[in-house]
């Protein structure tokens, strides 16, 4: 769980990374996407690095779904009879939601894929000039879809704090002094990314960026 | 003051169990949840119906015998307190108070409220313990330990089996119970020798048991009378990283 | 009818003589041993699973026993030596303070009023040291200090500070210390752990201890279970009381049925109350809880001096307060021993002083102490019990005083042993607060959890070898007589219980003894007051045995059955420690006759006419007891008055 989670965290900050560009207008961003078709020439062919790097996400996409399942399998069997009452959270909301949170989270990759990636349910659609797919999108008038954005990267955050703080739970962080960084840490980093994420649609919604 | 009681009833493992209403009149706010318990045994018998049956021993939060899911909380709702050391003044007239046992497939239901938690003394017997056969003791004094070890290992040792946080988990897990002995005894240098073995057939013998995995969710040290912390599980697992990763055990390591 | 008769006297025919600090080295070489290969051919069963019998059971299947171990907790982890909050002595003189293994015997033979055997104190005090050791090395998670090494306090009786401590859960992390040496042996398949399980019958066969009979509390199923020696570890009688610091199920009935087949039960009226504990707040009061007997460092205990002044504790003035303990012992003050303030507590209390509900309480006030020290200061000391106090009475100890009421919290007297920790039947062997043997008539605080650890770990696995040399014994079977009839006995108990249907619940019989116990043979008895209660008591027994209603059946969970059980022993044992106090002419520890006090109200022994153990031997239900009587001797220690005024 941790260590898939670490690697596709550590895509999500690339990710957000490249986002970013945007705001370097156009050029900057389509010539970015472009330079990541082309990473490891000459050394690999063109476009291979992106599919190892696919290849690896994948993997760990899957990883971290096996495990998830397989958890979510053993605390169902855990608990075979259910409490009449339920109880209310106690411990943390993002912890509570992790499972929920994951299953909405694969729906909007797997929409973000066919939007963006291959252009299936983007009004441009056009994967040669991913500015354009991009302002496209978040367009004022389809706000439903920075809307939808704006949920699923909410959900992301949650998901990312508990993540990051059962991670480094999971490997072993033990003092109760470095319980409260990891939980502050978890927090600071899933708020940045959620806002680095955030600003491209809004941008685009706002005109900041078009 | 007057209560509606939901109780759950089962008379035996193979029963399939339901929730009964039951009104308790005149309770005192002075009394424990089980004297509460009590006075509605009493009226049971003499109306001739079976009592709830319910764990309970020492009544003063130390024995870890009491425990049930009050209104879905493991011991109800006052933070760091048993079943037993809860007082009816947590309640007000009127209130609806639901009453269910501990449910875990680790601990299965043997008659109403009551759970059979041996799976807890399976784990500690596949490691929670340091072999010191009587007799073989050295002088208590030829092994300093650092105060703030012994105060962090007493700290964890408090935890009384009670299960309040397989009951709390949402995944039915037993880690903290499981995690509070092999941080006491493996802060201790009395712990050392067997620190890897140990961890090793605990979370093992937790496992075997149909407990649940741990996810981090925190609800445990929240439902734990003793409020053993959740860094003990940190512990547990920065220790069964070291035993199944590296060489921990082996000779010279 | 006469109420007892008496028989010949007993002695202790295993106590060897010469040198006192010799003596328990000489009985250890001259003991018989067992052979290794030999041990596994023998089985011990051990009844109850705290300090005594825990240990025991553990330190037996290290020896190479096979070792049967019962319980009526669902784990061995919850017997009640968990409960014991103070600390464990041991004369390691880790303070340089003169301690030494003599003055913990000397300490522990005074503090029971001289109505122990010398022999076994000293021993005691001599394996303490070894207790610590012991402890220490299973990872048992002591108080220290900061560099590194155990901490000590002082506690009752004592002037040097000899008491090890776990916070306030001494006996808890003992108790699991010796849990986990007992879950690993079961582990390693040497001891067959039988939780909820409760011994109903001892077995004895050709005058040997070879068996009980046990209720599987769960099924129901009485099964019978056979062994070349059993242990009886099942903890003290306090529950005859009803309201006590026990926990609910602790019970005399282990106890009671082997005296019934001929083990002797000695001094069954030595008794402890503790002076502070959280008074009853109704009839639907089920337990009472010790507050550490800390408290008296810092808080004062006062009454109002008027009768049924029932103001606010804030509004009454000074002047208008008694602090009787400091007025009656002005150099004591409110660090008297326990029975002394207990029986202090109960005097303003029947004066019409006594405050809260039922007026039922003393005020032990923290005003002072808050003034003196600061609110901060006295947090740090006693914040926990505090917590805990507000927790169950619902109020703040910081503003209203508290209120205290004495409770009964542990028994001295149990089945009588020899010096090997045998009891009078061969094979039977008891340890811990089951047995009667090392604190005479008073124990003093901290030396439960020595005795337990002492008997458990270091004694009786070293006596009961001298007896099992002498086996393995001719094997039993389900079908001798002896053994038919324990079971039959059981089964028709169980059934007798089931038919009564009365209109009465077990409860409501156990607490109606308790009244009786408390009131005639509790911190103060009298000769009308203990023949009132003997009277009352079999009254209400017959009344039981006509009356009691328990529902359902004995097969599977029953608790009322439990209950019913144990109550039924609780009502024949109250009988006898009547008897017991009625017949001790003489005030001594925790047995307080009013027509034996000094001019100022101090307990007055008679040693010419009691200085012996009295030790009763059942007949049959219904009929007197025989008293044998083990006389007393002191070479090292010599009786003298106790005085704290």
């Amino acid at each position: 769980m941790a260590v898939t989670g670490i690697i596709l965290v550590l895509f999500l900050i690339a990710h957000m990374l490249g986002n970013l560009k945007s705001f370097a207008g156009q050029t900057a961003f389509d010539h970015y996407a472009h330079w990541l078709r082309d990473i490891g020439k000459p050394l690999l062919p063109g476009v291979w690095f992106l599919w190892i790097l696919r290849g690896v996400l994948t993997v760990a996409v899957i990883g971290h779904i096996a495990a998830a399942t397989a958890l979510a399998m053993r605390a169902r069997a855990a608990r075979p009879v259910r409490y009449a009452h339920r109880a209310k959270v106690q411990g943390s909301y993002a912890a509570r939601t992790m499972r929920w949170g994951g299953v909405i989270i694969l729906l909007f990759v797997i929409y973000h894929l066919l939007d963006l990636t291959t252009g299936h349910l983007n009004p441009v659609g056009d994967p040669s000039k991913p500015y354009g797919n991009l302002v496209a999108d978040f367009a004022p008038e389809r706000w439903y879809v920075t809307l939808f954005y704006t949920l699923a990267i909410l959900a992301i955050g949650f998901h990312l704090r508990h993540g990051a703080f059962s991670a480094f739970r999971s490997l072993g962080q033990q003092t109760p002094r470095g319980e409260r960084r990891a939980r502050v840490a978890a927090l600071v980093f899933a708020v940045a990314l959620c806002a680095g994420y955030l600003v491209v649609p809004f941008a685009v919604l706002t005109g900041l960026v078009s | 003051m007057n209560l509606t009681l939901r109780i759950w009833r089962q008379s035996g493992p193979e029963d399939k169990g339901r929730m009964v209403t039951y009104q308790v009149d005149d309770v005192s706010p002075d009394m424990s949840f089980l004297e509460m318990l009590d006075v509605l045994n009493e009226r049971l018998i003499l109306a001739g119906e079976d009592p709830v049956a319910f764990d309970h021993d020492c009544r003063e939060g130390i024995c870890g015998m009491c425990g049930m899911m009050i209104n879905g909380q493991a011991h109800g709702p006052q933070r760091g307190t048993t079943a037993c050391q809860l007082h009816m003044r947590q309640f007000s007239d009127g209130d609806t108070i639901d009453i269910e046992p501990w449910r875990a497939r680790a601990f299965p239901v043997i008659k109403d409220l009551v759970v059979n938690r041996g799976a807890f003394d399976t784990i500690i017997a596949a490691g929670g313990y340091i072999t010191a056969p009587t007799g073989s003791a050295p002088e208590a004094h030829s092994v300093p330990v650092a105060k703030a070890n012994a105060d962090a290992a007493f700290e964890a040792a408090a935890c009384i089996g009670c299960g309040a946080c397989v009951a709390a988990c949402p995944n039915g897990s037993g880690m903290l119970f499981t995690a509070a002995k092999v941080t006491q005894l493996s802060l201790l240098p009395q712990g050392q020798p067997e620190r890897y073995t140990r961890v090793i057939g605990m979370v093992d013998a937790h496992d075997e048991a149909g407990f649940g995995g741990c996810t981090n969710a925190g609800e445990c040290t929240v439902a734990c009378p003793k409020g053993i912390p959740l860094n003990t599980i940190g512990r547990l697992n920065r220790d069964y990283l070291t035993a199944t990763t590296k060489a921990a055990g082996k000779p010279g390591s | 009818m006469e109420l007892f008769t008496e028989g010949d006297p007993i002695a202790d025919t295993r106590a060897p003589d010469g040198p006192i600090e010799t003596r328990w080295e000489r009985r250890r070489f001259e003991a018989k041993l067992v052979n290794p290969a030999n041990r596994r051919k023998m089985t011990v069963i051990v009844v109850g699973t705290g300090l005594a019998g825990g240990s025991a059971a553990a330190t037996l299947a290290e020896q190479g026993y096979q070792v049967k171990s019962y319980c009526y907790q669902d784990s061995p982890r919850r017997a009640h030596s968990i409960a014991a909050q103070g600390g464990i002595n041991a004369a390691k003189n880790y303070r340089n303070d003169g301690d030494s293994v003599h003055r913990l015997f000397y300490d522990t033979v005074k503090g029971g009023d001289f109505r122990s055997r010398e022999s076994n104190v000293h021993r005691l005090a001599e394996v303490s040291v070894n207790i610590i050791d012991q402890c220490v090395a299973q990872g048992v998670p002591f108080a220290r200090e900061y560099g590194g090494l155990l901490d000590t306090r002082s506690f009752g009786g004592a002037q040097v500070q000899r008491t090890f401590y776990a916070r306030g859960q001494t006996g808890q992390q003992l108790l699991l210390g010796a849990y986990q040496a007992l879950e690993r042996q079961i582990g390693l398949g040497n001891v067959e752990m039988n939780a909820r399980h409760e011994m109903l019958e001892l077995i004895v066969v050709d005058g040997r201890a070879r068996g009980i009979v046990v209720r599987d509390l769960v099924t129901g199923e009485v099964t019978t279970e056979f062994a070349d020696a059993v242990v009886l570890a099942s903890g003290g009688y306090g529950n005859v009381f009803y309201l006590s610091t026990n926990a609910k199920g602790c019970n005399v009935t282990a106890t009671w049925r082997a005296h019934r087949k001929g083990a002797y039960f000695a001094n069954p009226c030595y008794t402890q109350i503790h002076p502070t504990c959280i008074p009853v707040s109704g009839d639907h009061q089920s337990k009472l809880t010790l507050m550490s007997e800390s408290l008296r460092n810092d808080g004062r205990v006062w009454v109002p001096k008027a009768k049924g002044d029932d103001r606010n504790p804030k509004d009454i003035p000074e002047d208008e307060r008694d602090y009787y303990l400091e007025r009656i012992y002005p150099s004591f003050g409110n660090l008297v021993p326990r029975d002394i303030a207990s029986r202090a507590a109960k005097a303003v209390c029947d004066q019409g002083r006594g405050v809260g509900p039922g007026g039922l309480g003393v005020y032990l006030d923290f005003a002072d102490a808050i003034g003196r020290l600061g609110r901060k200061a006295v947090e740090a000391k006693y914040g926990n019990l505090f917590e805990m106090y507000e927790r169950i009475t619902g109020e703040d100890p910081y503003e209203v005083p508290m209120r205290i009421y004495p409770a009964v919290h542990y028994t001295m007297g149990g089945l009588w042993v020899d010096y090997d920790l045998q009891s009078t039947i061969p094979g039977l062997f008891v340890i811990g607060e089951a047995n009667f043997s090392d604190h005479g008539a008073n124990r003093l605080g901290a030396s439960a959890l020595m005795q337990g650890l002492a008997d458990g770990y270091f004694v009786l696995p070293n006596t009961i070898a001298n007896y099992l040399a002498g086996g393995p014994f001719e094997k039993v079977d389900a079908g001798h007589p002896a053994v038919v009839e324990a079971r039959r006995d059981v089964e028709d108990r169980i059934q007798r219980l089931l038919a009564v249907n009365g209109d009465r619940t077990v409860d409501s019989f156990h607490r109606e003894l308790g009244q009786i116990m408390w009131d005639h043979c509790g911190m103060e008895r009298s000769e009308a007051g203990l023949r009132k209660a003997i009277d009352e008591i079999r009254a209400l027994r017959e009344q039981f045995w006509q009356r009691v209603r328990v529902l359902g059946d004995g097969e599977g969970l029953n608790q009322s059955l439990e209950k019913a059980g144990r109550v039924a022993d609780f009502f024949e044992l109250a009988e006898l420690m009547c008897i017991d106090a009625l017949h001790r002419e003489e005030s001594c520890g925790g047995h307080f006759r009013a027509e034996y006090q000094t001019e100022d109200g101090e307990a007055q022994r008679d040693d010419e006419r009691f200085s012996y153990v009295a030790a009763w031997e059942f007949t049959a239900t219904g009929q007197p007891s025989v008293l044998h009587k083990e006389d007393l001797k002191f070479e090292y220690v010599h009786p003298t008055q106790r005085s704290y005024k």
